[in-house]
């Protein structure tokens, strides 16, 4: 039977997200879906890196104990989990799912949704080969010129497979590449039995889906209106989507926690990493947030309501991870008086010393923290009185050596340069990889025929 | 140079830093940034859409972006700008601590538009 109501909770809004809030979306009151998403851009890279050393790893290994310390209680309440936590290696991660739900003894309780097939790194020489340039959507460069660099190529899968898994009874659906929005939709089609190609469903799951996929940040965390008078966020509400059949939503969060969920806090969500909001383009169609109509139903609930959209385009994004260089960034504190004239001084003669050891970088960035670091000249001129300005040095280069040297060369400033600096106890800058990202686009029809669903029992 | 906006100001309307008309929020897609600028009331959205244009955002941060784009979201009060070319590569490329572009939301926020002196007086930091 068709639900009335089918409340989808966000559990992560990135790997690295509090990891107390899935434990409070499944025990603070009702809900039917967790909703965790793991993948950033680059996220996928890391965990081929992370893969070539270990077979068994390519994937959020957080998810592992999060989901030994929820699994009870995912059981009792009936909740269901959607997650592309299981990166480069869903199979391992799915896997490393049915050993914990063994082990805690829900042998035969517990279905697990593998997801795979939106991993090409194995097929790109023959896409290429075939006339499929995966050109850089941003420079308009073939992925030839690069080809030899690429680490990681997925392309984004929609909510096909998770409807496809959560039909055939999956109760926590693990995916690589699945889009943070497919974790919504999936749940919201799955249970309302909605056409694949009803525009204005899809367009409204993927706005519900838009709103809860960064966490907290839609329930009053990183809200800029009236930031002082968001109270309790030492427990912040994760959101919840509260969806009724017709499309319609209710963004809110479980009570006794802190945060708000409010006109304003929906709306600077809205707008995050907003492009054309005429066309908000997913694997499953084509939202337009200009119809998005919103409205304060109550305390900490926002009903959302009028979404219209568009069909799905013939495309899907592929994304490319791959290896560009490398890049260090060192830190010196000046303190009061004159901090930021001897900060500035500092990095002159930090220049100079790159340039007489003939070191050269593709660039070398200064930023001068407490002063012109995060609004740049809009912040006007440093003031003599500053108590202290953080020196904060940046180089990048395609080779190791120059970024290895510029990270020795940032503590002998300390006896050798402008007095009254502190600040480095920290050691020596880390050289770090430097991993880029290329997204491209590909015909749908290369990809959907090999996307697999499995069902794997514990 | 800097331009006295005061100098250009018309008889009734006193300048007011967007701070006080409107709230933000900022992302990043690759080296653009976005910033989400929203109406802290609904009469205020009309003077957003009349003053905050493209060309002025653009000259707002005149040598920290490439070009400027700009939506309207009259359902929301909001207007959507893209800045291109504004976090110097993006992504992992990116030098800068904001390279993901997290604050050129209060960096939009600094500038300063003409209102009605009477909106002016009531919104706090009216000069």
């Amino acid at each position: 039977m068709t639900k009335t109501t089918v409340r989808v909770a966000a559990g992560q809004g990135f790997w690295g997200d509090w990891l107390e809030a899935p434990v409070r979306q499944v025990e603070g009151g009702p809900i039917d879906y967790l909703m965790m998403d793991y993948l950033a851009e680059v996220t996928m890279s890391i965990m081929q890196k992370q893969k070539s050393r270990d077979p068994n790893a390519g994937y959020a290994r957080d998810f592992i104990p999060l989901i030994e310390r929820i699994l009870p209680t995912l059981v009792s309440k009936r909740i269901r989990v959607t997650s592309n936590a299981g990166g480069v290696n869903p199979r391992g991660c799915a896997e490393a799912v049915l050993a914990v739900a063994r082990k805690l003894g829900f042998a035969g309780k517990v279905n697990v949704g593998l997801v795979s097939g939106d991993d090409i790194l194995p097929r790109l020489d023959e896409l290429i080969a075939r006339g499929h340039e995966l050109r850089d959507m941003d420079s308009g460069r073939p992925l030839s010129d690069i080809r030899d660099k690429v680490l990681s190529a997925n392309a984004y899968l929609g909510m096909g497979p998770i409807v496809t898994a959560l039909g055939q009874g999956a109760d926590i659906v693990v995916t690589g590449r699945v889009t943070d929005t497919g974790l919504t939709l999936g749940p919201l089609f799955h249970e309302f039995g909605w056409r694949t190609n009803d525009w204005d469903k899809v367009a409204a799951g993927t706005v519900a889906g838009h709103i809860i996929e960064c966490g907290a940040q839609s329930s009053g965390g990183n809200l800029l209106r009236d930031w002082r008078k968001v109270q309790g966020l030492a427990n912040p509400g994760f959101p919840i989507v509260e969806a009724s059949p017709d499309g319609t939503f209710v963004v809110t969060k479980h009570p006794k926690t802190g945060g708000i969920v409010n006109v304003p806090s929906v709306t600077e969500q809205l707008v995050y990493e907003m492009g054309d909001p005429h066309s908000y383009i997913t694997p499953d169609g084509v939202a337009d947030f200009t119809t998005i109509r919103l409205k304060q139903a109550g305390k900490d609930r926002v009903q959302v309501s009028g979404i219209k959209g568009g069909p799905k385009t013939p495309m899907l994004k592929v994304s490319i991870a791959y290896f560009y260089g490398y890049k260090a960034v060192g830190t010196l504190v000046y303190s009061w008086p004159e901090a930021y004239d001897k900060a500035k001084a500092a990095d002159r003669i930090l220049r100079q010393r790159l340039q007489d050891l003939g070191l050269s970088y593709e660039q070398i960035l200064t930023e001068f923290v407490g002063a012109d670091a995060t609004h740049g000249r809009l912040a006007g001129p440093a003031s003599p009185d500053a108590p202290e300005v953080q020196l904060r040095i940046g180089v990048r280069a395609r080779e190791k050596a120059p970024v290895d040297r510029f990270t020795r060369e940032i503590a002998p400033l300390v006896l050798t340069g402008p007095p009254s600096v502190t600040g480095f106890a920290g050691g020596r800058p880390q050289v770090e990889e430097v991993v880029a990202y290329w997204p491209a686009l590909i015909d749908r029809r290369e990809i959907e025929p090999g996307v697999k669903v499995e069902i794997l029992k514990a | 140079m800097p331009r006295n906006s005061r100098t250009r100001q018309k008889p009734g309307t006193k300048t007011v830093q967007l701070r006080w008309l409107a709230h933000a929020r900022s992302g990043d897609k690759g080296d653009t940034a976005n910033v989400g600028l929203i109406a802290l009331e609904p009469e205020y959205f009309p003077i957003l859409v009349k003053q905050v244009t493209a060309a002025r955002v653009q000259r707002h941060f005149k040598g920290m972006v490439r070009s400027v784009d700009r939506y309207v979201l009259p359902n929301l009060n909001a207007l959507n700008f893209l800045l291109h070319g504004a976090l110097d590569g993006g992504g992992t490329i990116s030098l800068k601590t904001d390279a993901q572009g997290k604050v050129y939301s209060t960096a939009l926020l600094r500038m300063s538009i003409p209102v009605p002196t009477g909106l002016a007086r009531k919104v706090s930091g009216a000069r």
